[in-house]
């Protein structure tokens, strides 16, 4: 048994925003050695942060997310500071090289033919723009497996169409489902769900494909295009239009079958949420709400009752929740078996004594940014225990385990791709 | 010929609801053997709909037929001593167990892991929880609601004014699926690639999947917004309004229905373009930074310029006028449209088949495209009970036997769970 299940196994990440670098990090976290390919040359916007030399001024107007650098502050290299990058980007290597050089290109060929995978997730035209596909891995790398991530897929109408999560959310009938069930569409928030997905489930696509190369020995092209991979997270929607044409709004926090919603806690911002499936459950909570005359309604015996009387229902219950913590009511109503949970900001999930004894964050290290704890990896395995071996990778960080170790450059050779801009630690001038 | 990339795993699944049957789905959807074992009173998810006419059916349930395609089904109740020695059948005959029952209670059943480990030691085991087999909420109940309320970004979804928001339908569990997939793929390939030979002698071990941490772990804003106030203190909070900040960018009602365009900031030059360049927003005004936070300059461009332009459009018009000038944007779709997308059916991603009870349908097909080992529906969800008989035979049983295991109601068959 190796002390990790993919070790061995060599990844490279040609990868933007979200959902590409996702992808790599499950596959870095079980142990392959995954190795971003970036360039001095460009920056993709919202990969390593917003723009790669952030001033203070954009970095005070920016979303927690992409702003929340250590201490507010640009820094330095301000590209290895990016909360929204150094999340996901544990357990990684860096390599720089400048794909649209000839020079570069060569040396990216010798790097594939020492690889397994690759992953990218750029619109079609760019990666025709680099010249890389699959018959041009293949022709380097016989049994090569590429898993490409465009929105829409490579043929097809939209192909050439650009989309972030929230675009491919639209398309798929997702953002028709979220929403305040009194508003409509255009007070929806931005979320990247669809991210979530394609980064996971990509992932698996990469696994099946090695677990197809073990028994068959040939590698192969995986297409997964983002609106298609998260279409079957909303099956019982499309399901329902099929069997009965039923057109789905916003439904806000509602379940379609059992009372549930979102209630107001004691303090400012602070909320519990509860779901009611049976009649166990609905008999405790009007108990630990000190509400018998509910409880007596013969009217309220049945969840369906209970959903369409909701109305009057919530208002008695929010009359308990806020009188308590978040905390508080999660646990009252747990310990009769009702599903609570207290809807938790980062300070709480920090706090909370479960997500501290399963030990879920893990303290790192990196250069630029100095210690702290980082979400680690999603799930436990008894034989082969995943951590955070390496803090989130710096730009470039390991050029020259890449060119000297794996590509056997020699120094002088080395230097001279440095001076050619291949190798670096910083963006060029005027990218970005 | 079968060729999916999952052609030889066997799995034995225990799975129910949504998220360990989308975890085993996946598997089945790619060629993997499964062999899912019900209760005599069949997964909980054939009782919930949506169901053809709103008539409750054990084999019409859409959400069932959805999540149980590529699988045999077996009923078997666990809770029968008698049991015991099928399930020791299975486990030798298995790769990998899915199961999601609350902490504890596989172990009651007698198909807990260190008895199916201790019968076949090189099983990989995955037990997909809500907050996982250890800690203090190890045995609390969960919802999509709950997850998502404690492990995900619900705090900052919505608008401030109002109450936190969750997403739509079973997402997080549907991710929680996935991110166990993974896992059990990830352990089943075990030293397939360690240089050291010594070191592929792949043996079996215990996955714990908290659904709680797959939302923690999300890259959908929770990861980094938890590793920002690591760094900064601050927290993430629900935006006043819709979108996400400057202009134009959020949903937008247009001739047809509802279009989100994000062409901000740095984008605004994109959007400018898609609206022909009127040669006031041309305008060196226009190009400061602080433009996108002024409210009267957005409240301008939108009335004169952007909401005319996007109210005379339809969503597919908006689409090809805002991709024609490379401006982030797409549709606000309902299921009825992408019944009919011109996308998504060029490119296959329905498939349509015959079920014996609900007939013929239209089914969520391939997430992704596979060119040597597809995707491919090679049968529709089990009927309760529908494989029993094959699957005993299978694990070596006599008819007799099988008789007896029906009689005293240890096993069960399709006609005898209709009774």
């Amino acid at each position: 048994m190796p002390r990790l299940p993919l070790e061995g196994l060599r990844v490279l990440e040609i990868t933007v925003v979200w959902a590409g670098p996702y992808c790599g990090s499950f596959l870095a976290d079980l142990g392959a050695e995954v190795i971003r390919v970036e360039s001095t040359k460009a920056f993709v916007p919202l990969t390593r942060g917003a723009a790669p030399h952030l001033t203070q001024a954009v970095i005070d107007n920016l979303p927690l997310y992409s702003g929340g650098t250590p201490g507010r502050v640009p820094g330095e290299r301000p590209f290895n500071r990016s909360p929204m990058f150094n999340s996901h980007a544990r357990n990684k290597r860096s390599m720089t090289v400048n794909l649209l050089d000839p020079g570069g290109r060569e040396i990216f060929d010798r790097l594939v033919a020492i690889s397994d995978v690759l992953v990218e997730n750029n619109p079609t035209e760019t990666m025709e723009k680099l010249g890389i596909s699959y018959e041009s891995l293949k022709a380097v790398k016989d049994n090569i497996i590429m898993l490409r991530m465009p929105a829409y897929g490579s043929t097809g109408p939209y192909r050439d169409f650009r989309a972030h999560g929230v675009h491919i959310e639209g398309v798929v009938g997702h953002t028709m489902l979220r929403g305040y069930e009194d508003t409509d569409a255009s007070y929806n928030t931005t979320v990247l769900m669809s991210d979530a997905a394609a980064g996971a489930q990509g992932a698996f696509a990469v696994l099946a494909a090695l677990h197809h190369r073990k028994r068959t020995g040939e590698g192969q092209l995986v297409e997964l295009g983002q609106a298609e991979n998260v279409f079957p997270f909303l099956g019982e929607y499309y399901m329902d239009h099929l069997m009965n044409g039923r057109a789905h709004g916003p439904t806000g926090n509602r379940h379609p079958r059992a009372l549930q919603n979102c209630y107001p806690c004691a303090g400012d911002n602070r909320w519990v949420a509860v779901t009611v499936y049976d009649n166990q459950q609905w008999r405790a909570l009007c108990q630990v709400i000190g509400a018998p005359d509910l409880e007596a309604d013969a009217g309220l015996a049945d969840a369906a009752a209970r959903r369409s009387r909701q109305d009057e229902i919530d208002p008695r219950i929010a009359a308990w929740t806020r009188t308590q913590s978040p905390d508080a009511a999660m646990h009252a109503l747990q310990e009769r078996g009702i599903p609570a949970g207290a809807v938790m900001n980062q300070a709480d999930v920090f706090a909370d004594s479960h997500v501290r004894s399963r030990q879920f964050f893990q303290e790192s290290f990196q250069e630029d940014c100095g210690a702290h704890l980082y979400p680690g990896p999603l799930y436990k395995m008894s034989a082969t225990p995943l951590s955070i071996r390496r803090g989130p990778v710096m730009f470039g960080q390991d050029n020259e385990y890449v060119y000297r170790e794996l590509l056997g450059y020699s120094a002088e050779e080395y230097e001279a791709f440095e001076a050619a801009g291949h190798v670096g630690t910083d963006y060029a001038e005027g990218v970005g | 010929m079968a060729n999916g990339a999952l052609t030889g795993l066997k799995v034995l699944d225990f799975s129910h609801h949504v998220a360990g049957p989308y975890c085993s789905k996946l598997l089945a959807d790619y060629g993997a053997e499964v062999i899912k074992i019900e209760p005599p009173s069949g997964d909980g998810a054939r009782r919930f709909g949506p169901f053809p006419g709103d008539v409750a059916h054990p084999e019409k349930s859409g959400l069932f037929l959805h999540l149980n395609t590529n699988k045999r089904g077996a009923v078997i109740d666990l809770k029968r001593t008698q049991s015991a020695g099928l399930v020791e059948r299975l486990a030798v005959w298995a790769d990998i167990v899915v199961e999601n029952f609350r902490p504890g209670v596989a172990d009651r059943l007698g198909i807990g892991y260190e008895r199916l480990l201790g019968l076949n030691p090189a099983l990989v085991y995955t037990s997909i929880s809500n907050f996982g087999q250890t800690g203090p909420y190890r045995d609390y109940r969960g919802s999509e609601i709950v997850f998502y309320g404690m492990g995900g970004e619900m705090h900052s979804t919505g608008l401030a004014e109002r109450e936190p928001l969750k997403l739509g339908g079973n997402v997080g569990l549907y991710q929680a699926g996935v991110v166990a997939a993974v896992a059990t793929m990830g352990a089943t390939l075990a030293g397939s690639f360690s240089i050291d030979d010594s070191a592929d002698t792949a043996t079996g071990q215990h996955i714990d999947v908290a659904i709680l941490e797959t939302q923690l772990g999300s890259v959908d804003r929770r990861q980094s917004a938890l590793l920002a106030h690591q760094y900064t203190g601050e927290l993430s909070h629900r935006p006043a309004s819709g979108g996400s900040g400057g202009y134009p960018n959020a949903v937008y009602p247009c001739a047809d229905g509802y279009f989100q365009i994000n062409g901000s900031r740095m984008y605004f030059p994109r959007a400018v373009a898609m609206l022909g360049n009127p040669p006031e927003l041309l305008e060196e005004r226009w190009r400061d930074p602080g433009s996108q936070g002024n409210p009267e300059m957005q409240e301008h461009f939108e009335s004169e310029y952007f909401l005319p332009w996007l109210l005379q459009r339809t969503r597919a018009e908006a689409w090809e006028g805002a991709q024609g000038n490379r401006v982030l944007s797409g549709p606000i779709n309902t299921m009825a449209d992408l019944d009919v997308d011109p996308s998504f059916n060029a490119r296959g991603v329905f498939t349509e088949a015959d079920h014996p009870a609900a007939g013929r349908l239209r089914y969520p097909g391939r997430p992704f495209m596979m060119d040597r080992s597809p995707w491919e529906l090679r049968r529709t969800a089990p009927l309760l009970g529908q494989h029993t008989v094959e699957i005993l035979e299978e694990m070596g049983y006599a008819g007799d036997e099988i008789a007896e295991l029906v009689d005293s109601a240890v096993a069960a068959t399709t006609s005898a769970t209709q009774e």
